[in-house]
């Protein structure tokens, strides 16, 4: 299914016509209103960070800053405590990479091979591990804290970075795996069938066919992958300890701390601190996020 | 410093050897200022004392978010050093599974019996004659908080109880001000309630509804005039439209509401606002009904760990968190009372200073959270934020309810 | 060799999946408080689950939420794409700017929404100020709206994806189609729903899998916005599993509850995967 990646740029509508026809009012005003709801949300985030505290008890949240003020800035980001500890979100951003990286590279690894066994290779019993997986996408995560817990615990890993790596990797692979297996099946099976005629193997054939075709929905599985781990709070919390807490927890701190004046302003700006990373990977990257997803997802 | 270091050497600690330093790790769900400030003044007493470190492992959000964290760090064999909890029943089974560290030496040698007032406090560390616990400060709900100047704009006095209070609602609703602000979270209805029940029915049905799980009182005419009472006051709520209780505490504050229904930490707030008890605001133990308090709080659990070492290190703190001055210190920073009578609090602030009057003679009831299970009061919690939420659901019905939840309450 | 590649993820679907539904299931059988203890008393919890309001509420939050963000979700998103089908100029902005809020978490998306729609200071406040005093929309603090403020936010979040996955769908149908349909003079709204819509079958499903499984997992998002309230209002069966287990520390509740949960999932899946495996040969 090339034309499905090559095919991406081709719209489907008539050919514009001129700039002003009804109908280009119409398609723009509707996208441009569509547009001003998706941004408000950030707006109201990015002018509330800019405010002081005064400002903000004036009131309207959708006024633009009168003062420009970094400070909130400068204080989530160094200054706001977590219990004892008053460096902001910094401590936890290392952190966060250090969680981030593995769990990426591995969940995505055993998810490529799954899509791959289960689309190329359709071994026994096959449909039915996928559809447990599937299933899996909707257990609720908070079921899953206690058996997970055992489960560490007997194999030592509790605790541990690797522990947090494999609970991301359980839980990202329902979907990722969903996502590869489509892509997979979805790549001409001539080619894997030829591999096999001239005797490649199993990683054979993975490493030298599969992987260099699929660079689009790696793009995607990572994109997908660094928002849900970059953003996970629970497992963060649960499976490790405070020197490898990640950065959601200190924003949590921040933003959940039930005494004292609800400091709004450092909120939202510790919230888009927080949120920053995997705002900026979708900005750069979402060209290809969903050209990735037009060649992946979409073929059953 | 020294007398502290060598009454130290008399338990338990000496024993393990010339103790290594140990950094121990501390979880708990203070994050505020005031909080931890509080906190650090454990973290201080416990570095400049002993050889050992302080790790602290703050999580915020309170029950919901940290409890779930402590329970499976323990369970999962990777405990913490020590760890907060609120006094009474949410540690039971991790004591009963053997996950705790018995500290009964270190009590006996001290003489905590003795020396922790109300003793009730040791009584929920107790489990079969072992101690487990260390309660670090005393938390009462039992408070209004009223705004002067609120009652001002409204031209009614400042009631001094609660039948004048509400009394002054249409009038004040009248002017445009809320009567009763109180936030949207559940805990807040559910201790709202409590509070009432304890001013209106008298400690005595309280206790035998709350302590003896009861349900025939619970479901009986003095119940059914709390009930009445809860209904008029979820009138009086409608309209502040907020979450947080502090920020309910903020529109008392600002003038905006008459009065709420809040626990002792409410003084916070006002002091961080600079607002003077008597002539900004007032504060009513007991609804000015019943002047009692309930002795809610904190304690810490200190989990058992296979290194003597660390052993030691966690009596050590356990030891030192009881101590006269960082008693003092801490609760002074906290706004809570402290757990011996034998401190002086001089630079307590009026509110408190009421509230370590009560305590002194004695008028207490033990807090819900030592006499009922969790599972109940979120039982109870649910119906309370339903209630108070809904004015379609009659007092009646309500109570019905309540008195079922008590029937089977364990 | 593909099984013995397949292992992680067999491993995963046995021991996890399987092993963890089977493990809460067992238990939910028995009065585990706050530790998982083999005491067993039959039936009692589910006979206390569904006697208990606040469950029976979080299941009708459930359904309405449900059906609600699946339409809209689907709506939405397939109009959003088509729009942005049209050859139209700085699609890639639009397509970000519709995108980026799922980038955001749901914690985070709760939180700004909350403050959008407080009454005191967000989008009522705004609307009052600008002389229409009797405005009222509080959706947060009104009982019986206060689902469709979490709606709200929630399709903010999550409408951007599907919008994608279907403007990729929308790529991938020859062109010759169009000039088919447009050659027979059929209007574009017709093609769209009797030719497109039927020719992106395997996007619905990826989309269907997303979104539902958000639904029936949606949970920081109600915490996050009202926790709940006003009320019981707002609670979800996500909710109700955590706080029984959690804060309220009666572990085996909260295993009914996701029994129940998961027994209504497992009605959903086991026949759609018997019809998508079972019948169908690969072609």
């Amino acid at each position: 299914m090339t034309e499905a990646i090559a095919g991406f740029e081709g719209a489907h509508g008539p050919k514009p016509r001129r700039t002003f026809s009804r109908r280009n009012i119409f398609l723009y005003g509707t996208l441009i209103m569509v547009a001003l709801y998706y941004m408000l949300p950030l707006y109201v985030m990015i002018v509330t960070s800019l405010k002081g505290m005064p400002e903000i008890r004036l009131g309207n949240i959708f006024a633009p800053p009168v003062e420009i003020t970094f400070q909130p800035w400068v204080k989530a980001w160094a200054e706001a405590c977590t219990g004892l500890n008053c460096d902001g979100l910094s401590r936890g951003f290392w952190n966060s990479v250090r969680i981030t990286i593995p769990s990426v590279i591995v969940s995505i690894a055993i998810a490529s091979v799954n899509g791959y066994a289960l689309a190329n290779w359709r071994f026994k019993g096959a449909n039915v591990f996928f559809t447990i997986l599937i299933f899996g996408a909707f257990i609720p995560y908070q079921v899953m804290l206690y058996p997970i817990v055992i489960l560490l615990r007997e194999i030592g890993l509790y605790g541990t970075l690797w522990g947090l790596v494999i609970v991301h990797s359980i839980f990202g692979m329902p979907i990722l795996t969903l996502l590869f297996r489509n892509y997979f099946t979805s790549l001409p099976e001539e080619l894997f069938k030829a591999a096999r005629v001239d005797g490649a193997g199993f990683w054979g054939i993975y490493f030298q066919i599969m992987l260099p075709m699929s660079l689009p929905i790696f793009v995607v599985a990572m994109i997908l992958q660094v928002t849900g781990i970059w953003n996970d709070f629970l497992f963060g919390v649960v499976y490790t300890k405070p020197d490898i807490y990640p950065m959601t927890v200190q924003l949590n701190n921040i933003v959940n701390s039930v005494q004292g004046v609800k400091e709004y302003n450092v909120n939202m700006a510790a919230t888009i601190l927080t949120g920053l990373v995997p705002l900026v990977i979708y900005f750069v990257s979402g060209r290809l996020f969903v050209r990735g997803i037009a060649a992946g997802a979409v073929k059953g | 410093m020294k007398s502290l270091k060598s009454l130290l050497c008399g338990t338990a600690m000496c024993a393990a050897g010339a103790a290594h330093a140990v950094d121990l790790e501390v979880t708990h769900w203070w994050t505020s200022g005031g909080e931890a400030a509080a906190v650090a003044e454990f973290a201080k007493a416990f570095n400049e004392m002993t050889e050992h470190n302080w790790v602290d492992g703050a999580i915020a959000g309170s029950g919901g978010v940290a409890r779930p964290i402590m329970i499976s760090r323990i369970t999962g064999g990777d405990p913490m050093g020590a760890t907060q909890f609120n006094h009474g029943r949410q540690a039971e089974e991790l004591v009963e599974a053997g996950l705790m560290l018995d500290l009964t030496d270190v009590a006996e040698a001290e003489g905590w019996r003795d020396i922790v007032h109300p003793v009730s406090l040791l009584d929920s560390c107790t489990i079969d004659g072992r101690v487990y616990c260390v309660p670090v400060n005393i938390h009462s709900w039992q408070w209004i908080w009223l705004s002067h100047a609120a009652f001002e704009q409204a031209g009614v006095p400042v009631p001094s109880n609660w039948d004048e209070f509400v009394a002054a609602a249409p009038k004040l609703r009248d002017s445009g001000i809320v009567p009763l602000a109180m936030g949207n979270q559940p805990w807040q209805a559910s201790g709202a309630f409590g509070v009432i029940t304890i001013a209106l029915a008298g400690p005595e049905a309280w206790a035998a509804v709350s302590v003896d799980k009861d349900a025939e009182v619970a479901a009986g005419p003095v119940y059914a005039k709390v009930f009445e009472a809860a209904a008029a006051a979820r009138e009086m709520r409608q309209g502040s439209n907020v979450q947080d209780w502090n920020q309910a505490t903020n529109l008392v504050i600002t003038g905006k509401a008459g009065g709420q229904i809040m626990g002792d930490w409410a003084q916070g707030e006002f002091q961080v606002a600079n607002q003077m008890a008597g002539t900004d605001y007032s504060c009513l133990p007991g609804l000015g009904v019943n002047e009692i308090i309930s002795t809610g709080g904190d304690a810490f659990y200190f989990p058992k760990q296979s290194d003597p070492e660390v052993e030691a290190a966690q009596k050590e703190l356990a030891s030192l968190m009881l101590s006269k001055e960082v008693q003092v210190a801490f609760n002074l920073k906290k706004g809570s009372l402290p757990v011996r009578g034998d401190v002086d609090l001089a630079a307590a602030n009026d509110c408190m200073k009421k509230g370590l009057a009560i305590l002194a003679q004695g008028n207490i009831l033990p807090d819900a959270n030592q006499t009922l299970s969790p599972d109940t009061l979120g039982q109870i919690e649910d119906l309370m934020t339903e209630f108070w939420a809904d004015s379609s659901i009659s007092a009646a019905d309500a109570q019905e309810r309540y008195a079922d939840i008590i029937a089977n309450a364990d | 060799m593909a099984k013995i590649a397949a292992i992680p993820m067999i491993l995963t679907a046995l021991c996890v999946f399987v092993g963890g539904t089977l493990w809460t299931v067992v238990y939910s059988f028995t009065g585990s408080k706050l530790l998982p203890k083999a005491k067993w008393v039959g039936l009692d919890q589910y006979e206390r689950l569904w006697n208990t309001n606040r469950w029976i509420v979080s299941i009708e939050n459930l359904m309405i939420y449900g059906i609600c963000s699946l339409i809209f979700s689907l709506v939405i998103g397939f109009v959003l794409a088509a729009l942005l089908d049209q050859k139209i100029r700085f699609e890639n902005t639009f397509r970000t700017i519709i995108l980026y809020p799922f980038a955001l978490s749901f914690i985070v998306t709760g939180l700004v929404w909350q403050w959008i729609l407080n009454p005191d200071f967000g989008v009522q406040n705004i609307v009052r100020s600008l002389g229409w005093a009797s405005f009222e929309f509080d959706p947060l603090y009104n009982q019986d709206i206060v689902i469709y403020g979490i709606l709200i936010a929630g399709l903010w979040q999550g409408t951007g994806l599907i919008m994608v996955l279907m403007l990729a769908g929308l790529r991938g149908i020859d062109q010759e189609i169009w000039k088919a349909s447009r050659v027979d003079g059929i209007p574009t709204w017709k093609t769209y729903i009797f030719i497109v819509i039927p020719m992106m079958r395997p996007v619905f499903i990826t989309t269907l899998v997303l979104i539902a499984s958000g639904i029936v997992r949606v949970f920081d998002l109600v915490v996050a916005q009202t926790s709940g309230g006003p009320g019981i209002a707002s609670e979800v069966p996500a909710k109700y599993v955590y706080d029984t287990m959690f804060l309220r520390q009666n572990l085996a509740q909260g295993f009914a509850a996701s029994t129940m949960m998961l027994l209504a999932v497992a009605i959903v899946i086991i026949p759609w995967a018997y019809l998508e495996f079972g019948s169908r040969k690969r072609d």
